[in-house]
């Protein structure tokens, strides 16, 4: 569904991607680890085309993002739903105006309607009644829940998540790993994601790939991963610190 | 180390990027403003922060600034036995030149700043990128409410501390220093042309379209998190105000 080919991208010299490549299936989760700077999120902006790349390209069934622009970008971009690390909740609006923002914007569906689809969206992330509130006034756990809300409401075909779980408890860290597996099931969304929770994240995953030094170092299922030959992706996979003593 | 020679082309590269990106930005936000459709409920939430709620602060300065005018003017065309025509004098000072400037200077204090950190704000907290995630134009958003708002606000503002800042004069003039009143308003009627009022609101547009332009570009390309914003809101300020006062001696030169 998602083919990443020989991507390349530098920031004011500083090579970033130099040449990442990989295949996302339909129906997966794809999760990409790496340690922190590799260049995760700007990998996952590209699948967007937040970012351009120098060279390279993803295709999304056929279409070219990084050669995309205007219309043909943004018409593109509607398959897609994305989590920010952060929720990127709009702070000037309440949770559930948030949530039917998009609704709003982009269909013809009438206020009544809105209304009931955005909340019958907030109930199933946990939030129901919690709509009047701004982002500023509830925990990051509720944040991350209400972004996931505004991202299923438009029911993308493909979502990715930058870091969904970081800064969060270990048993919300569960909770939002089950919501990643639940949404898949309701809603039959690809995803790609990008995370730190090792080995948790494992559980979910269908296939994992670790960027490493600009490149995809190794792809393959957790199992794969886990096992792996290559020493780097041992030790990351193992949280070894690459000085420290072996045994 | 990097020679002198090296050090001052990478500044004046810089400085062009610079240009060229704001120049792209305000080509962008063009685009954007004529392109349909308006957020309309955008547009009148901006006029109502950059334009109604700065009434109060454009009242009191324009209404200080024509006193002290009154008084400073008064003062010296006593010296020429002119007082008859402190009402001209201030009237013109205001509309030609003070008005605009003066009310630019504040609205940017007060709603250029709030707007670089609003921006810059949704920027590092990624609710920009958010907006093109959802295929929605930043531009439409946040930027074109800005422009067109700041295109209506600041003549009217500008307006207002004329209008303000004559009676503030009158005030001191009549009121404390014992003009008459006809004098002071049938020397405004005499020599205060239309062309005066329009070359100041020609002028308070241009402030607005900078202040905007500053401004949105400054939070649209904020980066490095809090200490980003406040640089950013900082810049703006800076970089509007002077760019305030570069431009209308512009465009005095053109206009006079
Ligand atoms: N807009 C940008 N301008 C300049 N450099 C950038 C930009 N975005 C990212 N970088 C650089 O690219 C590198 C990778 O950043 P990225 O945010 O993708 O890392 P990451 O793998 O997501 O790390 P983390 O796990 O800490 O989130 C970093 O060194 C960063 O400084
Ligand atoms: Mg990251």
């Amino acid at each position: 569904m998602i083919d990443v080919v020989g991507l390349h991208k530098s920031f004011n010299g500083q090579e970033v991607l130099k040449g990442v490549g990989f295949r996302v299936e339909k129906g997966e989760v794809f999760t990409v680890i790496g340690g922190s700077g590799q260049g995760k999120s700007v990998l996952l902006k590209h699948l967007l085309g937040l970012i351009k790349p120098d060279k390279g390209h993803v295709y999304v069934d056929g279409t070219d993002i990084a050669a995309v622009t205007g219309e043909e970008l943004y018409k593109a971009r509607d398959r897609f739903g994305y989590l920010f690390q952060g929720g990127a909740l709009f702070d000037s609006m309440t949770i559930f105006d948030n949530v039917a923002f998009p609704l709003q914007e982009k269909t013809k569906m009438k206020a009544a309607e809105i209304k009931d689809r955005a909340e019958a969206e907030l109930a199933k992330v946990g939030l129901s009644g919690m709509g009047h509130k701004f982002p500023a006034e509830v925990s990051g756990g509720m944040k991350k829940r209400a972004a996931f809300a505004r991202v299923l409401v438009m029911n993308p075909e493909i979502v990715l998540f930058d870091e969904p779980t970081t800064g969060l408890d270990p048993v919300l860290v569960d909770s939002v790993h089950r919501l990643i597996v639940w949404g898949r099931e309701n809603y039959g969304y690809t995803a790609v994601v990008v995370s730190h929770e090792i080995p948790e994240i494992f559980d979910i995953s269908d296939r994992v790939g670790m960027l490493d030094g600009g490149v995809m170092l190794q792809v393959g299922t957790p199992g794969e991963i886990k096992g792996s030959d290559n020493p780097r992706v041992r030790r990351f996979v193992r949280g070894e610190s690459e000085g420290a003593a072996q045994f | 180390m990097l020679s002198i020679f090296q050090r001052m082309g990478r500044a004046v590269l810089d400085a062009l990027r610079g240009m060229g990106r704001m120049g792209t930005f305000f080509a962008t936000s063009l685009y954007w403003t004529v392109k349909p459709p308006l957020k309309f409920g955008r547009v009148l939430r901006q006029i109502s922060f950059i334009g109604s709620k700065s009434i109060p602060l454009i009242v009191l300065t324009g209404g200080f600034t024509g006193m002290i005018l009154g008084l400073q003017v008064y003062y010296t065309l006593r010296k020429f036995g002119a007082e008859a025509y402190l009402g001209p004098a201030v009237a013109l000072s205001l509309i030609r030149e003070l008005g605009p400037v003066l009310s630019a200077l504040m609205i940017t204090g007060r709603a250029g700043s709030a707007i670089a950190a609003e921006i810059g704000i949704m920027r590092i907290s990624e609710q920009v990128d958010a907006l093109e995630s959802m295929s929605l134009s930043p531009f439409r958003y946040l930027m074109t409410p800005n422009l067109i708002a700041s295109l209506f606000s600041f003549p009217l503002l500008g307006a207002i501390f004329n209008v303000v800042g004559i009676y503030g004069g009158y005030i001191v003039g009549v009121r404390l220093l014992g003009l008459s009143s006809g004098t002071y308003f049938s020397g405004i009627q005499d020599f205060v042309e239309m062309g005066d009022v329009t070359d100041s609101l020609i002028k308070s547009a241009c402030f607005g379209i900078i202040v905007f332009l500053v401004c949105c570009y400054q939070g649209y390309y904020t980066r490095h998190g809090a200490e980003g914003v406040s640089r950013a809101t900082t810049t703006a300020v800076v970089m509007a105000s002077t760019l305030i006062l570069v431009w209308d001696y512009f465009l005095n030169s053109v206009m006079i």
